[in-house]
């Protein structure tokens, strides 16, 4: 992708890549402290401090967990309650059909929270990363394809508002990217 | 307190002073090196000895799939067991399978909320390891319900006679606690996956290849807006996989310990089945490993400080295991029940199984002691050949709980010598040869190791690492 296919209608953005971790973590807290916000960072690993250096808060998952855990406990009570006493009570080994039967309806309980929660994790998260995505600008650019192995990339989008094409460029020069980038759309 | 933070604060956490820590990935590899040799191993041919073992592993999966077919068409009773021993070799084999399939979300879960970092070479293939195991298990009581297309009865669904399942009954808390671990340690090793599979998606030349990683890596980007909420996934995955893992095999030894029979009626077996099951689950694991590791080159990754971690491990879980073998025996004998008396005497002195006892005996609780010692931890074949003898030693332990108890029933003219027909074994040695091929087919497919991870704990992954070493270099300028 060279500099003058791409012209300033359909630039996605900057891909600019560190040379390791600690220079990308001590870019991103320069460009939080710039006022971008449409810019990420392209780790293979998950980089510690990271959300702290980039801005970010905590991740509201947990939310959506507590949610899930809830319905899955709400669901399986009642499930186990109504069948049990009223719809159709099973007498065997003379235990009751009523709500003192209740601590043998704990581990079904315990296992429908669990599994309500673990479905809440996996669809939460896909929900919050706004996966799965069949296809991204990015992935046009052969730069940016080495953060999956070796590579520390910041990526600057061009709908960002503080974002200008020649004045970004210098900053990332500025912030220490070894290698720069643009990716069109 | 205070002091010693801060004398903490010019160290990086895996060299603090005074304590040598091993690094976890050996020779100073870098990322990239991480990356050829794990993603190697699913691009490059594999080695002969692969399909050495993948031919008789798939041919023992026919044979498994035979006798599934055969029993279906002819019914349950080509299998040996009988009034009283109705629990056979189906249940020991279905408790062995899930028994080993606890290793795995140990080791993703606990380890990791423990923040034991050689967790992440060895999570990845354990995690496979869960998943197969619990499949092979699942196909046992699937079958040992007798009309296997009636299976869909233990699902609480409205149906055409009215009828509902029985909640208080322990066969049905293990129907949900199995589907649950099962569902729940899917869906912890695929979002482990995620990036590794788009690792694989990147690296891929050829279409199809490309396309199938491209498409369960589900556009993967690794950009930090998506770790932040993946890392918030992974630890409230881990942590409701903790109770988790100890609450299945709890379930699993209800349906003995809330029966009433002599020699499952006891409340030590939750604990005692959940330590077994973790002590069977890594030794598994190291029988798979050990093999894989110096097969693929992985020596660098899974060092011997992970076979270090694992028999000590081993060791403690199997000790754990043999004070329960000892209270069992204790209690019986103390709590003063005939019935209860009589069971473990026919097990430890006068039955037709006590070989069957002292087998289990030695192989979990005498052979691991051996791990006391240093040179036997780092003595890889002495930690292959203790494994096996756990591997063998906890499917006796099921043998022993399962057949002696209900073949010496309250009722004598019924006692009986239970032996397994031609069925059962062939059925039991397909189970291996399906847990062998899925993992060697896991092997050829997907990463073996999480990348991901493993790039994660190296000293110098932290950004802060360089601050460090100089803050180190200076006070050793200072103070020489």
């Amino acid at each position: 992708m060279s500099d003058s296919s791409v012209s300033s209608k359909n630039l996605f953005g900057y891909v600019a890549e560190f040379a390791n971790a600690t220079d990308l973590y001590h870019a991103a807290e320069k460009v939080r402290d710039g006022g971008f916000n449409r810019w990420d960072v392209h780790t293979p690993y998950p980089v510690h401090g990271m959300d702290h250096a980039m801005g970010l808060g905590k991740s509201w998952l947990s939310a959506f967990v507590l949610c899930g855990g809830v319905a899955g406990f709400s669901i399986a009570l009642f499930m186990q309650l109504f069948t049990q006493i009223s719809l159709y009570p099973t007498i065997v080994q003379d235990k009751p059909t009523n709500l003192f039967t209740m601590p043998a309806f704990f581990p079904v309980t315990f296992e429908l929270t669990i599994l309500l929660s673990g479905f809440a994790t996996l669809f939460g998260l896909l929900g919050l990363m706004m996966l799965p995505r069949w296809n991204h600008p990015l992935f046009n650019s052969s730069l940016f394809q080495k953060f999956s192995d070796d590579g520390f990339i910041m990526v600057i989008e061009a709908r960002d508002p503080k974002f200008k094409r020649e004045r970004t460029r210098e900053f990332l020069e500025e912030i220490g990217a070894s290698k720069i980038e643009e990716v069109a759309y | 307190m205070a002091d010693t933070n801060t004398a903490k604060m010019d160290v990086h956490p895996t060299e603090v002073e005074g304590v040598v820590r091993e690094p976890l990935v050996l020779n100073n590899r870098s990322l990239g090196w991480i990356t050829d040799r794990i993603c190697g191993i699913v691009e490059n041919r594999q080695p002969f000895i692969w399909w050495v073992l993948f031919v008789p592993a798939v041919a023992l999966f026919s044979c498994l799939l035979f006798t599934l077919v055969y029993l279906v068409s002819t019914g349950v009773g080509v299998w040996g067991n009988n009034q009283p021993v109705a629990w056979g070799w189906a249940i020991v084999n279905f408790v062995f399978w899930i028994g080993i399939g606890h290793a795995g979300t140990l080791i993703s879960a606990i380890l990791f909320l423990t923040r034991q970092k050689w967790r992440t070479s060895v999570n990845r293939a354990s995690e496979a390891m869960t998943l197969i195991a619990v499949m092979c298990a699942g196909i046992y009581p699937g079958f040992h319900v007798g009309r296997f297309w009636m299976v869909w009865f233990l699902a609480p669904i409205p149906n055409a006679n009215a009828i509902w399942q029985n909640f208080k009954s322990p066969l049905l808390w293990d129907v949900f606690a199995v589907s649950t671990y099962f569902t729940i340690s899917v869906i912890f090793w695929y979002i482990g996956l995620i990036p590794d599979l788009a690792t694989l998606r990147d690296r891929a030349k050829k279409k199809v290849p490309k396309f199938l990683y491209g498409f369960f890596a589900l556009g993967w980007r690794g950009g930090n807006r998506h770790w932040r909420h993946y890392e918030m996934a992974y630890l409230l995955l881990a942590a409701l996989s903790t109770p988790l893992v100890l609450s299945v095999h709890s379930v699993v030894s209800f349906d003995f310990a809330t029966s009433i029979v002599p020699g499952w009626h006891t409340t030590i077996f939750p604990p005692y089945f959940v330590a077994g099951a973790v002590f069977g689950g890594f030794a598994m694991v190291l029988t798979l490993m050990l093999p894989v590791r110096k097969l693929y080159g992985l020596e660098d990754m899974i060092t011997h400080k992970h076979v270090d971690n694992m028999t000590k491990i081993i060791l403690l879980t199997g000790t754990i295991v043999g004070y329960a073998y000892i209270m069992e025996l204790f209690i019986s004998y103390y709590g003063a029940n005939k019935y209860e008396t009589d069971a473990f005497h026919i097990r430890i002195l006068s039955g037709p199984y006590t070989w069957a006892y002292y087998c289990m005996f030695f192989c979990n609780v005498i052979s691991p002691q051996i791990f006391w010692f240093k040179w036997a931890r780092s003595n890889l074949w002495v930690v292959f050949i203790v494994v096996n003898f756990v591997n063998i030693g906890m499917w006796f332990e099921r043998f022993v709980i399962i057949p002696t108890s209900i073949a010496r029933d309250f009722l004598p003219g019924q006692w009986g010598y239970y032996s397994p027909s031609w069925v059962e074994k062939l059925m039991f040695l397909g189970t291996f040869g399906m847990f062998m091929m899925l993992f060697l087919l896991f092997i050829r497919f997907l990463p073996v190791i999480a990348a991901s991870e493993v790039k994660g704990v190296l000293p110098e992954s932290d950004p802060h690492y360089p601050e460090w070493k100089k803050l180190r270099e200076k006070r050793r300028r200072s103070e020489s």
